[in-house]
């Protein structure tokens, strides 16, 4: 029995155990868009490295994984508080894929701001979800969305009505438990943004350090005309998680859409970016950083598709890669036929401290219009010695001035973070990921507190 | 039915039933190993040859066409293509340049051909060969006193059999890619060059040749060889229009560098690209690599390629030797519904190893390109370099250009770097010359040559002045 | 020589001259001054024959010949030239095959000959000369990596080699030094004769000190509101643009 086969069958029979203990049958409309994702999913088989997409990434951690569903959302409020974004927010919060209404905070919703979880809303909003649901993120476009719409049960639908302006964020928070047995849940997240509404979504990815679980989440974003969203992926995983994550756009005429894609943690990190500007005058930002050691492997996909004149885009995505770690970067912009006066731009920087980490990085351009600026580049490198000399000549050791170089390389995206909280707290862990030889801790307290 | 008809009918089966007649001037189409069989007894090649041949067949009988480039083409049947046709007798030519297709002249005319080669070039039956006879004799004796060997590969593979069996193949195996394996059964001709221990080649293997080459075209095979401290700078292609009536030709170039050894590879490809529709055009797919296998070793690629419907070509690198360099330079240029994808691969497997990438892509009229490159550091390589430079330029709003540069790095001591941009030959750069009273079409070529200047310069000298007239030639009408 | 009648331009939309009329005669030397936003780089830009600009009605004539008929080629090859305020970067193309194709293409216009090559470079050093402009300078690229100052020297330097009959100048002071402005200026003052004109657009007043003009015009609004002589930019210069508005409004 193929591998693909073997792990859909014990999926489908503890899904099913769920389902009957469930006080309502899922609705119709519900069950087929299952039944089309699990035969897309069964059709594709999990990915090889034979798969272009795939190349550099083995899946087999997935793939002959044994991963149970959680029956439950226990969890300790105070290991949540601890683990959590720190943020006055309106929250929902999930545990192994499961909502916990304990954890979350939906009071003070402002009038024309929809938020709920995605069983609830599958259940009693079929109008708004129904036709939303899998229009960006099709099953065609890989495996692990099919598995995602076929077995997706949670998750979280935020509706943005026209002109709303959302003033505190809105975190998704999921955690993930240290089981005796590992395992997965596909959450689902349907975001859209009316006409000149305004809001800043993160989702928040982190767990116990023995955590050894599977998320497998697909996120889909609609932008209407004038909208502004600001979001961010926050990936903070134990380091035996496996975390596969797609997050898809769709753009309106001059909406401004800024994306952070931040990942530290996760044993096997697999995100997809597929961007559609649609309509002119929509702008985007993409901003990447991720930081790998020990064995990790963080592979980011994005893909941008200029489909209307006028639109602009900027992505710039870092990198930095200690000890055995592999990163992927392929970023791909496509500038369709008749897409006239476009700008995109695209750059991947990479930071190897170890020579047996790996980086593969492919910066493509596909362009059918020519009155375009596109630009991109990719480069892989230490840090610049001079500047290493030059705060040496200031009397820092050798060791911190790298570890401050190495802290600069990053903040160049952590800069573009408007969230305070959130940009201590990555400059916070990325100088805690940093070998300890380069002993930043104390220099990052001072900087925060002097921000305090 | 007629009696004359039938005798046709008659005759044709016939031919078709004599493949293994090595007095024959063609074969039928298709491939078997009677075929293969054909070709080799044809050369005169000894056994181990054949075999090599057939274990390539072999292979290549297992293998897929590879489908992974950005080309669009119908699919090929492999046993509709004849694989073996002596070159045309002087009869059967023009026997003058009065009969050749005045266009054709035209753009000789427009490149700067001397006078004596358009009449090769054109394909006309020309008495005592001009004055090639005695050119080559000098050349011979030139080399012959340095102690270079250049020769066809069929000659060196009946003359110098130990040398060929040594590198044959070792750069680019017989089974390496789909193309690859069927030009290791069944190529025809090509050209050998080996310079000795500190031996720099007197002299550019260039001009001259280039003629004989034309009709050597569908199957080449090219393998180079430089010993310790040797150099030698080689140009294969012609700027002139070729013509050839086999659509598909898979080359193959073998270069293999030793310690402190120099190989400059110079190309220039102007098959035919077809007619305003594509149709007809030549397809190209190309395998050449280069393996720096000595300390210190340089090899260098330089290619204008302006011809050919369909273009699959990636120059390469295996950097082996410790501080050996490879560069790569690269003008392409696509014009009505031509495609090309191509670009290099660096495989830095040395120490201290470095190289070089210039590509500069022109995507005009209705046609498609892609620069597609690899760049791999090895664990082993220490301290590698790579930079990478990668135009495009777009002229109308027809044509497309691509980039898939793929980079994988393993070591941390390495610095790898790519720059590309994409952008069409600016407004105001055309305001600006045209305000200074230079015509438009004038101007186009201008700014073209200087977006290419990068990888021109690094021609040789009168080639160079004949690229740039390429180009203008190549980019006619492509404007207004 | 130049004749500009009731010249009305729109650009994406937006009406930017409204009405505009100008006479430029052999051997004067005007100068065009104005507020931010008031047209003025517009009008040249319009004579050389830049294509985002649409004239909605007027007419403009050169020596007889209907200018907004001809290509923006020949109109430079009719002595028509432009002083860029931006000088555009060309990569890879050296300077001096831009001045060579340049004046070739004049001269073929002219049914000359081309220049013999010796001709040529000797032309050029002389200019190059004049201009204080180091030899080196010819073998760069066309404005790639010049100084602001570099740029604008080799605005003139192009002006000294192709002799237009009319030249405009597009803030050609924007950016310079005193020194450099010197220079310039002595440019464009040995380019001055009976059969020469020379259109001049500029911010400020400085620049008049040095290159003198017989014609003052002041640009508001898309129209010439006033027009003078060099007492006039004095004026601009201690009172500024306000009182010109004011009365062209009353």
């Amino acid at each position: 029995m193929s591998a693909t086969r073997t792990f859909l069958n014990r999926l489908e029979e503890r899904i099913a155990g769920r389902r009957e203990s469930a006080a309502t049958p899922e609705p119709s409309w519900v069950a087929a868009r299952r039944q089309a994702g699990t035969a897309r999913f069964e059709a594709l088989g999990f990915p090889t490295k034979r798969d272009e997409a795939w190349k550099y990434t083995d899946v087999r951690r997935i793939s002959e994984g044994d991963f149970a569903l959680a029956q439950n959302a226990d969890f300790s409020p105070a290991t949540a508080a601890t683990l959590g974004l720190p943020l006055d927010a309106i929250r929902l919060s999930f545990v192994d894929g499961v909502f916990s209404a304990k954890l979350s905070d939906m009071a003070d919703l402002p009038a024309g701001l929809g938020v709920e979880p995605l069983s609830s809303a599958m259940n009693t909003n079929h109008e708004a979800v129904g036709g939303s649901l899998g229009r960006l993120a099709g099953v065609e476009f890989s495996p692990f969305t099919a598995l995602n719409t076929a077995f997706a049960d949670e998750g979280a639908v935020i509706r943005i009505g026209s002109g709303v302006v959302v003033e505190k964020p809105i975190v998704l928070q999921f955690y993930s438990r240290a089981n005796a047995q590992p395992v997965m849940s596909h959450p689902r997240v349907l975001i859209e943004a009316g006409a000149r509404s305004q809001a800043t979504i993160i989702e928040h990815y982190v767990g116990e350090a023995e955590a050894a679980n599977f998320t497998n989440v697909v996120s889909e974003v609609l932008l209407e005309r004038g909208a502004i969203l600001s979001h961010y992926i926050l990936q903070e995983g134990s380091l035996q998680d496996a975390h596969v994550a797609s997050l898809h756009i769709d753009q309106g005429r001059d909406s401004r859409f800024t994306s952070f894609n931040i990942n530290l943690g996760g044993a096997l990190v697999r995100n997809d970016l597929v961007a559609d500007l649609n309509a002119e005058g929509a702008e985007a930002n993409y901003f990447g950083l991720f930081f790998a050691q020990g064995r990790q492997h963080v592979d980011n996909h994005t893909l941008v598709n200029h489909n209307a004149p006028h639109t602009f885009s900027n992505e710039n995505y870092k990198g930095i890669l200690g000890d055995r770690a592999r990163g992927v970067f392929n970023g791909k912009v496509i500038v369709k036929r008749d897409s006239q006066k476009i700008e995109a731009h695209q750059s991947n920087a990479n930071l190897l401290l170890s020579d047996r980490a790996e980086i593969d990085t492919k910066p493509e351009l596909e362009i059918y219009a020519d009155d375009v600026k596109c630009s991109h580049g990719a480069t892989t490198g230490q840090l610049d010695e001079e500047a290493v000399f030059a705060l040496r000549t200031r009397g820092i050791d050798e060791q911190t001035a790298r570890g401050l170089l190495t802290l600069a390389f990053a903040g160049e995206v952590m800069d573009m973070v408007a969230l305070d909280t959130v940009a201590e707290r990555v400059e916070r862990a990325v100088a805690g990921k940093l070998p300890e030889r380069f002993n930043l801790g104390d220099l990052v307290d001072v900087a925060t507190a002097d921000q305090a | 039915m007629a009696t004359e008809e039938m005798e046709q009918l008659v005759r044709r089966e016939y031919t078709q039933g004599f493949v293994t007649d090595i007095e024959s001037d063609t074969v039928p189409p298709g491939l078997d190993e009677s075929v293969i069989a054909f070709i080799s007894q044809k050369k005169g090649e000894p056994q181990w040859m054949l075999e090599w041949r057939l274990e390539a067949y072999h292979q290549w009988l297992k293998m897929k066409e590879p489908s992974w480039a950005h080309l669009n083409y119908p699919p090929i049947d492999y046993q509709a293509i004849s694989y073996y046709s002596a070159p045309k007798k002087p009869e059967d030519r023009p026997q003058s340049l009065d009969e050749v297709d005045p266009k054709l002249l035209e753009t000789y005319e427009k490149l700067g051909i001397p006078l004596h080669e358009r009449a090769a070039l054109a394909g006309v039956a020309v008495d005592a060969v001009f004055d090639s006879v005695s050119v080559t004799t000098t050349f011979k004796e030139k080399l012959g006193e340095a102690g270079v060997i250049f020769c066809s590969i069929s000659e060196a593979i009946r003359e110098y059999p130990e040398l060929v069996k040594k590198y044959l193949g070792t750069v680019v195996p017989q089974g390496d890619n789909f193309f690859a394996a069927l030009n290791s059964a069944v190529f025809t001709d090509g050209s050998f060059v080996f310079v000795p221990e500190g031996v720099t080649c007197p002299m550019e293997l260039s001009t001259y040749f280039r003629i004989n080459a034309a009709n050597t075209g569908q199957f080449e095979r090219t393998l180079i060889v430089c010993e310790k401290q040797a150099q030698v700078s080689y140009l294969e292609g012609c700027t002139a229009p070729q013509r050839d009536e086999n659509q598909l030709h898979a080359a193959i170039v073998e270069l293999v560098a030793l310690e402190d050894a120099y190989i400059k590879y110079s190309t220039v490809q102007n098959w035919y690209p077809g007619d305003e529709d594509g149709k007809g055009g030549i397809y190209n797919f190309v395998t050449k690599r280069a393996d720096c296998r000595g300390d210190r070793s340089k090899v260098s690629w330089t290619q204008v390629e302006t011809g050919s419907a369909i273009t699959w070509k990636y120059p390469s690198c295996l950097l082996r030797g410790k501080d050996s360099v490879g560069e790569f330079y690269s003008v392409a240029v696509t014009n009505g519904r031509q495609q090309a994808d191509t670009g290099t691969k660096m495989i830095h497997i040395g120490e201290g190893t470095k190289s070089t990438i210039v590509s500069k892509g022109i995507s005009a009229g209705n046609s498609e390109q892609s620069y597609r490159g690899l760049v791999k550091i090895g664990p082993r390589a220490k301290r590698a370099r790579n930079f990478t430079q990668c135009d495009s330029l777009l002229i109308g709003d027809r044509s497309g250009a691509h980039t898939f540069p793929y980079q994988e790095i393993g070591n941390s001591t390495a610095t790898v770097e790519h720059e590309a941009t994409t952008s069409k030959i600016g407004e105001d750069q055309l305001f600006y010359c045209r305000q200074r009273g230079i015509s438009e079409e004038d101007a186009v070529n201008m700014i073209v040559n200087g977006f290419c200047k990068d990888v021109f310069q690094e021609l040789p000298m009168e080639f160079a002045v004949e690229a740039e007239a390429l180009l203008n030639v190549t980019l006619e009408g492509a404007v207004g | 020589m130049l004749e500009v009648k009731d010249l009305h331009v729109t650009v994406e939309g937006n009406e930017i001259l409204k009405g505009l009329s100008l006479t430029v005669n052999a051997g004067e030397v005007h100068a065009i001054m104005g507020p931010n936003g008031s047209g003025k780089s517009t009008l040249s830009a319009v004579i050389a024959g830049k294509e985002d600009y649409e004239v909605t009605a007027g007419s403009i004539t050169f020596e007889g010949r209907d200018v907004l008929e001809m290509e923006i080629e020949e109109r430079a090859q009719a002595g028509l030239l432009l002083g860029f305020q931006y000088p555009v970067e060309i990569p890879g193309v050296k300077n001096i095959y831009l001045l060579k194709a340049a004046l070739n293409a004049q001269r073929k216009a002219r049914g000359e000959e081309e220049i013999p090559a010796p001709d040529f470079m000797k032309l050029v050093r002389e200019k190059l000369a004049f201009m204080k402009m180091d030899a080196s300078f010819l073998q760069r690229a066309v404005n790639e990596g010049f100084s602001g100052g570099e740029k604008k020297r080799n605005e003139i330097l192009q002006m000294l080699l192709l002799e237009p009959k009319l030249a405009m100048l597009d803030e050609i002071d924007s950016g310079l030094d005193i020194d450099a402005m010197k220079i310039v200026a002595d440019g464009v003052n040995s380019l001055r004769s009976e059969e020469r004109a020379v259109l001049m657009v500029t911010h400020y007043q400085r620049l008049l000190d040095y290159i003198t003009p017989d014609y003052v015009h002041v640009l508001v609004d898309g129209r010439i509101a006033k027009s003078g002589d060099k007492a006039l930019a004095l004026e601009l210069e201690s009172r500024g643009y306000e009182w010109v508005l004011e009365e062209s409004a009353a």
